[in-house]
């Protein structure tokens, strides 16, 4: 059995403008000690989708269907308050911003022990003696000391360790990480993907990635998911996902990507245009006002969905180009350029 | 509701943990935004001179009949030796004012002035207070409640805070106190007309800070923290009473500081147009409105409101360098 399955989740805001689809039917899955990496732009569903997954999502305001699957328990159907005791023990997330994401008037230490509190029915100072512990795991010095600090007194790294420590206080299974390292430096965010890579071989959680920083994703990820739209448009394996692409979108991505090993003096190759509004989503595949091969299809590209199909071995892309012409195009004509470049 | 700005529990835990950590890391001490806020208000002389004023009002109020047993006479007692009898104002110049009646006597009766400010201190500050902690506690449930759960609960809330700011307030108190009896809710006399003051002020003052409240936890409730607690598996009484109610204590202690004066204010405006503490219990509106009708005696009318007008101003310096110390961001 798969530990974490989601099945045609869909997250729909009604707002008075219109439905946003903020997340449209989308799917996978991920096994214990396995790290899987989201991958979009802003307002791609990236987020919507990791609140979902936690159920997050305030009732009344999202409309959710499909089916989550977290270790043979269905989610979504399941009541709010079965779902409030899963999290934190079974699933919990880092957050992007440590500083706005611990409250300001308690001491570091008072919100590790009343997240372990929370679901631990021990004593105060048993549940001190594990946040300093928590704290020590994730790399703060002298934790003993820090632990009666105020948010405002860590650095950002530091602050951000504190949050994985409080995150990771309960032992979750699966562990949700939203842009962990955009709030960082560079040299920090080195750290930070280091510490999670090390906690989640000791811990041997699930762990999702999502950022839009596919410096990340390479660093960490087994699987890669690209969203665009709220949809999925191309899934695989990490390497896949690289030395493989198959859709104009990800090979933008890939494109407008930062190399350290490159001449500064090289432009990037940025994607054109804006994401979609996900209230008036493009008709047909919701990528092809700025595709540029969006020509290539007989006109399918503007009128039809394109489906999520497998090209070989788990490598699944929405694209209504051919495989072949994928491959001849990512050969003949994207790859040359990201290589010289 | 006090947590954050417990100052002295905090410091008594911090104090262990510096000494622990010796001399080298004296000097760069963790303190907590209630620490912080606490040394900036120190740093307001205007403030604290408020503050002070306002901790000697309550001494006062707290000691009256102990003052006044040292310093004047009982507050009803008659003096009519130092009244004369055909003009019905005081014999003595500057209103009998002497060591032995501090602030004079008041006319036709011969009453200690000294002493009257002095109980009278009691009547306002007991009824300011009472019916700010009324406003306060009804504005800040409610409001909370209104802005966490939002939806039909928050439209009924707001719909019914329109309608008490829409009420005519001066017109009901003047119609309730007329209409309520002597004795009543198992009260009478001075209790009863006190409690029913209370009642008034703080019943109808609820939904300005009950606003502020909604707003600050509208915004509170989808903050970053919040929803990380929820990612812990939080309930929602924990994210209202540890995540939500600690970062309202700020606008409600700001709020009530400001509201203190303007009920002692709204006190003595009713106790002034006579629906109010009965006489002949000393008031410090009763007696400016039984000043004004004895306008040749002045002093009569200047120390309650000498007093009046201290206590406001004070509050108010206090209640500003509190809303400073608390906001830094509201710096000019």
């Amino acid at each position: 059995m798969t530990f974490l399955e989601l099945k045609d989740l869909k997250v729909h805001f009604p707002t008075d403008d219109g439905l946003v689809k903020s997340v449209d039917g989308l799917s996978f899955s991920l096994e214990r000690g396995k790290t899987l990496g989201i991958v979009g732009e802003s307002g791609s569903g990236k987020s919507v989708t990791s609140l979902g997954i936690l159920g997050l999502h305030k009732g009344g305001r999202a409309k959710i269907s499909g089916e989550i699957w977290l270790d043979g328990e269905e989610l979504v159907s399941a009541t709010p308050e079965h779902v409030r005791r899963l999290r934190g023990k079974k699933m919990a997330m880092i957050f992007q911003d440590p500083l706005s994401a611990m409250h300001p008037y308690y001491t570091v230490g008072d919100q590790i022990m009343e997240a372990y509190r929370i679901h631990h029915n021990v004593s105060k100072s048993v549940a001190r003696k594990h946040a300093i512990d928590m704290l020590g795991r994730v790399g703060i010095p002298t934790p003993g000391k820090r632990v009666d600090d105020y948010p405002h007194l860590f650095s950002g790294g530091m602050r951000q360790r504190a949050m994985i420590a409080m995150a990771l206080s309960c032992d979750p299974e699966l562990l949700i990480a939203d842009e962990p390292t955009t709030a960082l430096d560079v040299t920090v965010q080195a750290q930070i993907l280091d510490l999670m890579r090390e906690l989640q071989a000791e811990f041997n959680s699930a762990l999702i990635i999502i950022t839009h920083d596919l410096g990340v994703v390479a660093e960490l990820s087994d699987d890669i998911l690209v969203m665009y739209g709220g949809k999925c448009i191309e899934y695989g394996a990490a390497e896949d996902i690289f030395y493989r692409p198959e859709h104009p979108y990800t090979w933008g991505l890939l494109g407008s990507m930062p190399r350290l090993d490159r001449e500064r003096t090289e432009r990037l190759l940025p994607i054109k245009g804006s994401p979609p509004s996900l209230i008036n989503v493009p008709d047909g595949c919701a990528f092809h006002p700025r595709c540029p091969y969006a020509d290539r299809t007989e006109g399918k590209s503007n009128t039809e969905v394109p489906a999520l199909l497998e090209t070989e071995g788990g490598h699944m892309v929405r694209c209504h180009m051919a495989k072949t012409e994928r491959r001849t195009l990512w050969e003949n004509e994207i790859k040359p350029v990201l290589e010289t470049q | 509701m006090t947590a954050p700005l417990d100052v002295p529990e905090s410091a008594k835990e911090a104090v262990p943990e510096a000494v622990v950590t010796g001399v080298d890391r004296k000097a760069i001490q963790g303190r907590s935004l209630g620490q912080i806020a606490w040394l900036r208000l120190k740093r307001d002389k205007v403030a604290m001179v408020g503050a002070g004023v306002i901790l000697f009002l309550i001494l006062i109020a707290v000691f009256a009949p102990l003052i006044v047993k040292w310093f004047g006479h009982p507050p009803l007692e008659f003096h009519r030796d130092m009244i004369d009898q055909e003009t019905q104002v005081p014999k003595d110049r500057f209103g009998g004012i002497s060591w032995d009646y501090l602030f004079g006597v008041d006319p036709q009766w011969g009453r200690d002035i000294f002493s009257r400010v002095v109980y009278g201190a009691r009547i306002s500050l007991l009824i300011a207070f009472l019916a700010t902690l009324l406003s306060v506690g009804i504005g800040t449930i409610l409001g909370v409640t209104a802005g966490f759960f939002g939806g039909w609960v928050d439209t009924v809330i707001s719909r019914l805070m329109d309608v008490f700011l829409a009420f005519p307030l001066l017109v009901f108190a003047i119609a309730l106190a007329g209409v309520v009896p002597d004795t009543a809710f198992g009260l009478s006399g001075d209790a009863l007309r006190v409690s029913l003051l209370i009642f008034i002020i703080g019943f109808f003052n609820w939904p300005y800070i009950g606003r502020i409240v909604r707003g600050q936890t509208l915004s509170l409730r989808e903050r970053e923290f919040v929803d990380a607690a929820r990612s812990l598996g939080a309930r929602g009484p924990y994210i209202i009473f540890r995540e939500v109610l600690p970062n309202l204590v700020a606008p409600i202690l700001i709020y009530s500081t400001l509201l203190i004066p303007s009920n002692i204010l709204f006190e003595a405006a009713l106790s002034f147009l006579g629906v109010g503490v009965r006489p002949p219990t000393p008031t410090w509106g009763g007696m400016l409105s039984d000043a004004a009708r004895i306008y040749t005696v002045p002093h009569y009318a200047i120390f309650p409101g000498l007093a009046i007008f201290l206590t406001v101003l004070a509050f108010n310096l206090f209640g500003d360098g509190l809303r400073d110390a608390l906001d830094p961001r509201g710096n000019r």
